[in-house]
């Protein structure tokens, strides 16, 4: 390292140390740079696969109001994905570059999203649980140390939370509903618990990029201290549910204050972020159908369109 | 790799009497596009009441690596602030 790298990357460290944001053009380390570029577009491409297990069931919503409720938090998600995708961007990657290893399968995105949304309690499961334990991370990295994602962090908390409370109305709605109903909800929540709780990622002793990250305070707080908080909400609006979270060993620790929880299945995890999950391939083919075969002609005529207009108004001006 | 869309800077004024304020960027083919766009996905919720939207290779932007020199002008004129004067404590309101 010379001299003058090696000021510079002082400098970087006294701005994380006194909470200064680190912005776009600043001087970086290039592993920060790359840790960001690689955490924040698996974030976009996850807000946007996630958009279609819950497209899913836009048509099929049981009424108007949970129609419209369902289509802007759909919506919403989209915004979070173009967020995202132009915080990573101000890094120095291309959103062409992202799509390609989205598309590729070079790119990662939340395993959860390879699990699939087989009746209508699984859109209050998704909200309550997909979306609550996003929040826990999101909100977390509202405090980012990288000021264009800590800025893209703020905006979408504010629209995340309305996507967790129509979640829970809608479990709230079937539980207060026939038997057949709560059974359907308590079934959600059976197949959902564990796949949210694998959402924070490996365990503390497991995770291979947590340590630098918390130096560099792109992380906040560490994968297990999120979970233990997701699941000491969680437990305490299952019950106002009435429902049953499908985990014998989970109990309330005094002495700790906080619950104790099962062990979870490791296995299950790596199988799934393999691709071996249940809709991982459709959620690739949805993607690619999407962005190449429906998507590159129209992005195309667009920009035919926009060539000649301002040619003609060019001539327009001569 | 394709030829991307161009990228746009977003300006949102949140209401009247309010500064434009930047928001964020976004992909558009042009500038209606862009408007269109932006009104999307930084206003869906009232956000906003006016937009602007340019593209972002016409910003010029002072470079952080001469943040002081460039800077530095501003540095040592205290006498630009009201503190630097003293005014007897009778005059109450100045
Ligand atoms: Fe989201
Ligand atoms: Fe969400």
């Amino acid at each position: 390292m010379t001299a003058k790298q090696k000021n510079l990357e002082d400098i970087f460290l006294q701005k994380i140390d006194a909470e200064v944001k680190i912005e776009p053009k600043d001087w970086m380390p290039d592993a920060y740079r790359k840790t960001l570029v690689r955490q924040i577009s698996q974030h976009a491409h996850s807000e946007i696969v996630g958009m279609l297990p819950e497209g899913n069931w836009i048509t099929r919503a049981p009424s108007l109001k949970r129609k419209i409720g369902l289509l802007a938090k759909v919506q919403d998600e989209a915004g979070h994905g173009l967020y995202l995708y132009s915080a990573a961007e101000t890094l120095g990657t291309s959103r062409g570059e992202m799509m390609d290893a989205l598309n590729t399968g070079k790119a990662k995105y939340s395993s959860i999203f390879n699990y699939p949304t087989i009746t209508w309690a699984d859109i209050g499961a998704v909200g309550w649980l997909v979306d609550g334990a996003a929040i826990m991370n999101q909100v977390m990295l509202t405090r980012t140390s990288y000021g264009p994602y800590a800025r893209a962090m703020v905006r979408i908390c504010k629209e995340e939370s309305f996507h967790q409370r129509q979640g829970f109305d809608i479990m709230m709605t079937l539980c207060n509903g026939t038997a057949q109903q709560k059974a359907m909800a308590q079934d959600a929540l059976n197949r959902w618990w564990w796949p949210s709780l694998m959402m924070f990622g490996p365990s503390d002793s497991e995770s291979q990029h947590s340590e630098q990250s918390m130096i560099w305070k792109i992380k906040r707080k560490s994968n297990d201290t999120l979970r233990q908080q997701f699941v000491d909400a969680a437990a305490e609006q299952a019950k106002v549910l009435g429902l049953e979270i499908p985990d014998p060993e989970l109990q309330w620790n005094e002495e700790k204050g906080c619950h104790d929880f099962g062990s979870i299945n490791w296995d299950e995890f790596w199988q799934v972020v393999k691709g071996n999950g249940i809709c991982n391939r459709d959620r690739m083919k949805a993607r690619v159908d999407a962005y190449e075969t429906n998507g590159s002609w129209v992005r195309e005529a667009a920009t035919a369109y926009a060539k000649k207009q301002s040619q003609s108004s060019i001539h327009k001006v001569a | 790799m394709k030829a991307e869309w161009p990228l746009w800077e977003v300006f949102v004024r949140s209401k009247a009497g309010l500064h434009h304020q930047h928001v964020g960027s976004l992909h558009a083919a042009d500038e209606q596009m862009a408007l269109e766009n932006a009104r999307d996905v930084y206003t869906r919720r009232q956000e906003g009441i006016s937009i602007w939207v340019v593209k972002s290779e016409y910003i010029t932007a002072s470079s952080p690596e001469e943040q002081s020199s460039f800077f530095d002008p501003a540095e040592d004129k205290v006498y630009r602030h009201p503190t630097f004067y003293d005014i007897p404590d009778e005059v109450k309101h100045m």
